[in-house]
């Protein structure tokens, strides 16, 4: 029988309040961005829009509640980004997007931060358990693939230390129901022949620091075969999958072609358009992918946006959390 | 197929006493008056009693001062510095039915963009520049050139919730821009310049700006100048393919990596002439006169003199003012010098002769 959760990636758009007052405290510029030093007052600001992200996903009827990530100013570069032995280097674009990040530049050893668990923890004190937490963080490759290495010389050990120090950072994490990893390189800058086994491994060292069901969530198009061929090593909960992308048959063939994981994750609604889809729409893309790979009985099966939802504008954003919920709660039973 | 990039010569001022030419121009964008902010969050206060005409009456005086700014700086073509622009999406899109906003966007930090989203059909109602346009050309001594912003890059950076995909989009918006450029030239204008940055995140699209290019110059004299700007790419993902789109001058920026990507351009030749960025916009230090000349000879390993025009790597908005002044004044100078030498046979060209 499958379960259906709403749930999303997590990165969301910060409120147009908080834009505003964000942008008079911290100011516009580089070095304006957050530091993971920040004044009470900015404190106290993301503090109140966090709590406002909540209430948004309680009101829309989510089934995973996400902290936000709104001091993600980098995107999912920030756990690098606000490392102590990390300087952030030159603008880069983030991915094919007109967005930017800093590039960390890993210049020392990744020590443990404790960053991502201090703004977990804020955010379960505001619904403890009135709704299962879902913890998000970058998988280790795309963490890697966004920085410059200067500490550890090889690609290889740079991957291993970025798990590792991934790992220590979901140690200290609250307690979690889900924890979704995002790996956008996989599909938009794949991992080299040597890099691509170690891919697995590295992923592995992050999931294996919790109880949690981990999502290995990929995104901005399919995953090419050699990638997904050795994904499959990995021992995960499930994948997530781009359903909006225009290359989705690509990921239906992935998935018939070497199998899939038990639970998976489906990007059904864009994370990168304003059209706000129908809970109709969404569960039918969803059955476009279960119908057409028969061989697996998904035991849950995670409806969300395929991108994160910071591209967007608040109201659609929040709009588009609403049709999640719904979609995941039309007629459950006949899915069953 | 290039146009017809000798109509540069209508730009070359009576009395240019040099026998050699470089077309000197801007990109577009200049900082705004710090007085023009402030006028505006007065109008946007109900209670300051400060009315939309006072507004339309301060922007006036900004188009004004800034235009003159730009002769002051003894460029060969002006501009008014867009300062009745915010952003060079969301001031188009205000101004094409189809277009609806829900709210910024993050571009990155703290810096936000009206993304506006395609809701429908696009379709022209009231000229988008033709003001601007009017207000320029009646204050300025100098050719004016007018800036738009390229349908792709409408296109990319809007949401797209009505059309099949980006290419349909830039195709509808090409039109338009083919409608108002045809009402810009009507009322006088003879140097437009497409913008089309958003072809450097997505040089595989190349062909769509190719046929958008050919969509907005259908019907356009041969007389009026047509530039295309292209910022912050790889441009050996756009070269050669570029040389066959209807245009008389492609503007690229190369000064900010020191012209690592000249040689792009070099093989095959070039075909429309090279409107090179020879002051960087992004780093506040004032390049010397000597330097931008040196920069300068750098298009003229490209094309000959006859085919170059200098200006700045792209719009100089976020430079303080009188940095982006002293750029601009620099440069005009280094070009008139270069001129000279080139009179006087002290500087070779590498470029092939025609
Ligand atoms: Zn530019």
């Amino acid at each position: 029988m499958t379960e259906l959760v709403a749930t999303t990636p997590g990165l969301f758009p910060l409120p147009d309040w908080a834009k505003s007052e964000l942008s008079e405290l911290k100011g516009r510029q580089k070095v304006d961005l957050i530091s993971g030093d920040e004044s009470d007052q900015v404190v106290s600001a993301y503090g109140r829009a966090r709590a406002e992200v909540v209430d948004d996903q309680f009101d829309a009827g989510l089934d995973r509640i996400v902290e936000g990530q709104l001091r993600w100013d980098d995107m999912i570069a920030h756990p690098l980004a606000v490392h102590d032995n990390v300087e952030t280097g030159r603008i880069s674009r983030y991915y094919d997007n007109n967005n930017f990040y800093r590039n960390p530049r890993v210049v020392g050893e990744l020590t443990p931060s404790g960053d991502v668990a201090a703004d977990l923890s804020a955010a379960l004190e505001l619904f403890d358990d009135a709704a299962p937490l879902q913890a998000v963080l970058p998988g280790p490759y795309s963490l890697t693939d966004l920085a410059t290495d200067e500490h550890y010389g090889d690609d290889r050990g740079f991957l291993s230390a970025v798990a590792d120090f991934l790992a220590d950072e979901v140690e200290s994490f609250p307690s979690h129901e889900t924890l979704f990893l995002l790996e956008p390189s996989l599909v938009a800058n794949p991992p080299n022949d040597d890099l691509a086994a170690a891919v697995p491994e590295a992923v592995d060292v992050v999931a294996g620091a919790t109880d949690a069901d981990v999502v290995v969530h990929t995104y901005f198009g399919a995953l090419d075969e050699k990638t997904y061929a050795h994904l499959m090593d990995a021992e995960v909960a499930a994948f997530g999958l781009d359903l909006v992308a225009d290359d989705r048959e690509q990921t239906v063939y992935n998935a018939v072609e070497y199998g899939v994981t038990g639970d998976v994750a489906l990007g059904v609604a864009d994370g990168q358009n304003t059209l706000v889809e129908s809970a109709e729409t969404l569960r039918e893309r969803a059955e476009w992918f279960t119908e057409q790979v028969p061989a697996a009985d998904f035991g849950t099966v995670y409806l969300s946006t395929n991108t994160e939802t910071f591209y967007l504008p608040v109201n659609r954003h929040r709009a588009k959390l609403s049709a999640l919920a719904t979609a995941a709660g039309l007629d459950r039973e006949v899915v069953a | 197929m290039v146009r017809n990039p000798s109509n540069r010569t209508q730009f070359r001022p009576d009395d240019h006493d040099a026998e050699h030419f470089l077309l000197t121009t801007v990109v577009g964008s200049y900082p705004k008056p710090t007085w023009l902010s402030t006028v505006k969050e007065l109008s946007e206060d109900s209670g300051a009693a400060f009315d939309d005409a006072a507004l339309a009456e301060a922007y006036d005086d900004a188009a004004r001062v800034i235009t003159h700014e730009h002769e002051r700086a003894g460029l060969d073509t002006v501009v008014d510095g867009e300062m009745r622009r915010e952003e060079m999406v969301e001031y188009f899109a205000h101004r094409i039915p189809g277009y609806e906003f829900n709210g910024p966007v993050k571009v990155w930090g703290h810096n936000y963009f009206d993304k506006p989203s395609v809701v429908s059909e696009v379709d022209y109602d009231e000229p988008w520049l033709l003001d601007e346009f009017e207000f320029t050309a009646s204050v300025a001594r100098k050719p004016v050139k007018v800036p738009i912003t390229g349908p792709y890059t409408l296109a990319r950076w809007s949401f797209n919730e009505a059309y099949d995909d980006t290419e349909s989009l830039a195709y509808d918006l090409a039109d338009l821009v083919n409608e108002e450029v045809k009402g810009l030239v009507d009322a006088g204008a003879r140097y437009v310049q497409i913008d089309e940055p958003a072809l450097a995140t997505t040089p595989d699209d190349h062909h769509i700006v190719g046929e958008s290019m050919e969509r907005i110059v259908d019907g356009i004299s041969e007389n009026v100048r047509i530039c295309l700007h292209v910022c912050y790419g790889d441009y050996s993902r756009i070269y050669p393919e570029i040389n066959d789109f209807p245009i008389d001058e492609f503007d690229v920026e190369l000064c900010n990596d020191g012209y690592e990507q000249i040689d792009v351009f070099r093989n095959p030749e070039f075909e429309p002439d090279l409107a090179l960025g020879v002051v960087d916009v992004h780093d506040a230090e004032v390049e010397s006169v000597a330097e931008i000349k040196r920069n300068i000879q750098q298009g003229l390993k490209v094309v000959s003199p006859d085919r170059l025009t200098v200006s700045p790597d792209c719009g100089v908005k976020l430079l303080p003012r009188e940095v982006a002044y002293q750029k601009i004044a620099n440069m005009a100078q280094a070009a008139r010098e270069v001129e000279a030498e080139l009179d006087a046979g002290e500087i070779e060209v590498a470029a092939p002769q025609r």
